[in-house]
């Protein structure tokens, strides 16, 4: 049972994490109907800006609370990566809007290859530790036991979540938002310039990941230049198993996701009697993906009601 | 005063040439109809004027060139289409969709009075604002679009066949509406299919037929034409 609780916390730390990436997969799929592949290398790029701010702040003046440090390397990498979003949308995504949609597919695979090895160029192979800076405290919860991190991890994800739900439902960008992804060609007559809606949409999902980034690279405690390939791989799969496209389904499907990935890894030792141990955590992702795909393509929230108008 | 003037107007649609070099002109207060038995010219014309399709030719509206600004510059112009088909957000709310035709515009107090204007005009949209568009009939459908585009406060309101696929009754419902919008002085430049309906209701109209403009006068004179008679209303 203990295991079993601890496990599901685990899970929801992870999922919360799989949950930010995942909205900016499924935003701009509502949009585009395009998969950004290079949204996870977005996720890296921000656990990267964030340590190297972290790194050079320390290095300048090791005895900074290390609260403030690890902001501060939010507070760059967030502008950092909607700057980068805001780019690969113009250079990469927007001269093939009207080509097949198997043009910037491609495109978005190419961009997250570049990204990698930019980051790789720039920051080196190896794997870069995240300095133990933040609060170490644990605490009991129902027997499992729970760090001062992954309580702010969940905390600051929901926090994030509910900015994006107040943004999209509440504002009139939301709203050009989720008039453009049901017509661009009605929203345009509406006055909406569809080109803004779309960088926007780009920049908020960037800024998501930005921070998910920091929090995974804090969790893990270290980044490396190939990090955003699974991670984006693991948040695409959270957002096709809850409706690609729907932004509930990609919180859903995110902390679903990281559930399951921390309950079989914490079981598939029992399971397969000690044949495979908690290394094959990734599987759990992937048999998701396969399993969502052949009995319910949709995803959980998929369906879409009503005319697209 | 000359709102809207459209010199030599092509639209190229989908290989074929839809509308092949039309001039007409809509003046400020009037309700101009553009009609044309089949074909996808006068719908095209609309499409053109909004910069949705490629297009040659000049437009000008109260002055200024449309031909070749984006869409959303042409709207913010004063220019609001109601598409053929009505185009409204199926998910977003009635509300929402109305929220949306005024989308360019800051000033609050006047959006608030053309809403209230707007639900007056059509009760049916206030009892359903808080509902998915997508769950309205097409008739209530049409309202929501037509209330939306005015919520612009458009200098010339474009209707895209408002009668398609609707009931008689609803028809004559939503021409009433544009009759009335008509007269609180709102400029209407209207295509129908349905030439009958569209020269009852309007000024002067242009007869369009393969993409060239065929006849154009007062609608009580094209409605009595005998060329108008035959191949439009039947006779």
């Amino acid at each position: 049972m203990d295991i079993f609780i601890q496990q599901l916390i685990n899970g929801l730390v992870l999922g919360s994490i799989y949950a930010l990436v995942a909205l900016g997969y499924t935003m701009v799929y509502g949009i585009l109907e395009l998969i950004n592949f290079a949204h996870g290398e977005v996720t890296m790029i921000g656990a990267m800006v964030a340590l190297a701010v972290i790194g050079a702040l320390l290095g300048a003046s090791p005895e900074l609370p290390g609260l403030m440090v690890v902001l501060a390397g939010v507070l760059v990498a967030v502008p950092a990566c909607m700057a980068l979003a805001f780019v690969i949308e113009k250079v990469a995504y927007r001269p093939l809007r009207k080509a097949p949609r198997l043009a910037p597919l491609i495109t978005a695979i190419g961009v997250s290859i570049i990204l990698q090895n930019a980051a790789m160029l720039i920051w080196g192979r190896g794997y870069i530790s995240f300095p133990a800076i933040l609060p170490q405290g644990r605490h009991d919860i129902l027997g499992a036991s729970v760090t001062d991190l992954q309580i702010a991890i969940v905390g600051l994800s929901i926090l994030c979540m509910l900015g994006l739900v107040f943004l999209v439902e509440r504002t009139r960008l939301g709203r050009a938002m989720r008039a453009t992804a049901q017509s661009r060609e009605v929203a345009e007559l509406m006055g909406v310039n569809v080109n803004t809606v779309i960088s926007a949409t780009f920049v908020i999902g960037a800024a998501l990941a930005a921070v998910a980034g920091v929090m995974v690279s804090a969790y893990y405690g270290l980044a490396h230049y190939y990090m955003g390939f699974l991670l984006g791989l693991k948040a695409f799969s959270a957002a096709v198993l809850g409706g690609i496209g729907n932004i509930a389904g990609a919180v859903l499907g995110g902390m679903l996701l990281g559930i399951i990935e921390a309950l079989g890894a914490g079981y598939i030792g029992d399971l397969t009697g000690g044949f495979l141990g908690s290394h094959y955590q990734d599987v759990f992702a992937f048999m998701v993906l396969i399993l969502v795909l052949v009995f319910r393509p949709s995803g959980l929230l998929g369906e879409r009601v009503a005319n697209r108008a | 005063m000359t709102l809207l003037a459209v010199r030599g107007l092509e639209v190229h649609y989908g290989g074929i040439q839809a509308v092949r070099g039309i001039d007409f002109e809509v003046a400020e207060g009037e309700l101009v109809c553009l009609i044309e038995a089949n074909g996808a010219g006068k719908s095209s014309a609309l499409k053109g004027l909004m910069g949705l399709v490629h297009h040659a030719g000049e437009i000008r509206f109260a002055g200024e060139r449309l031909d070749g600004r984006p869409t959303h510059a042409i709207a913010a112009l004063g220019l609001a289409l109601v598409p053929e088909g009505r185009g409204i957000f199926g998910r977003l709310t009635v509300a929402e969709n109305l929220d949306m035709g005024a989308y360019t515009r800051r000033d609050r107090a006047g959006v608030r009075a053309d809403l209230e204007r707007v639900y007056d005009l059509f009760p049916r949209l206030a009892e359903r604002r808080d509902q998915l568009a997508g769950t309205l009939s097409g008739g209530e459908q049409q309202m929501l679009a037509m209330g939306r585009a005015m919520m612009a406060r458009p200098r010339l309101l474009l209707l895209d066949e408002p009668s398609m696929g609707l009931a008689p009754l609803m028809v004559q419902k939503i021409y009433q509406t544009v009759a009335t919008i008509a007269r609180e002085g709102v400029t209407i430049l209207l295509v129908e299919q349905n030439a009958h309906l569209a020269l009852q209701v309007s000024q002067r109209g242009y007869v369009m037929e393969s993409g060239n403009l065929a006849l154009a006068g007062s609608s009580d004179r094209l409605a009595g034409d005998p060329a108008v008679r035959a191949a439009y209303l039947g006779e």
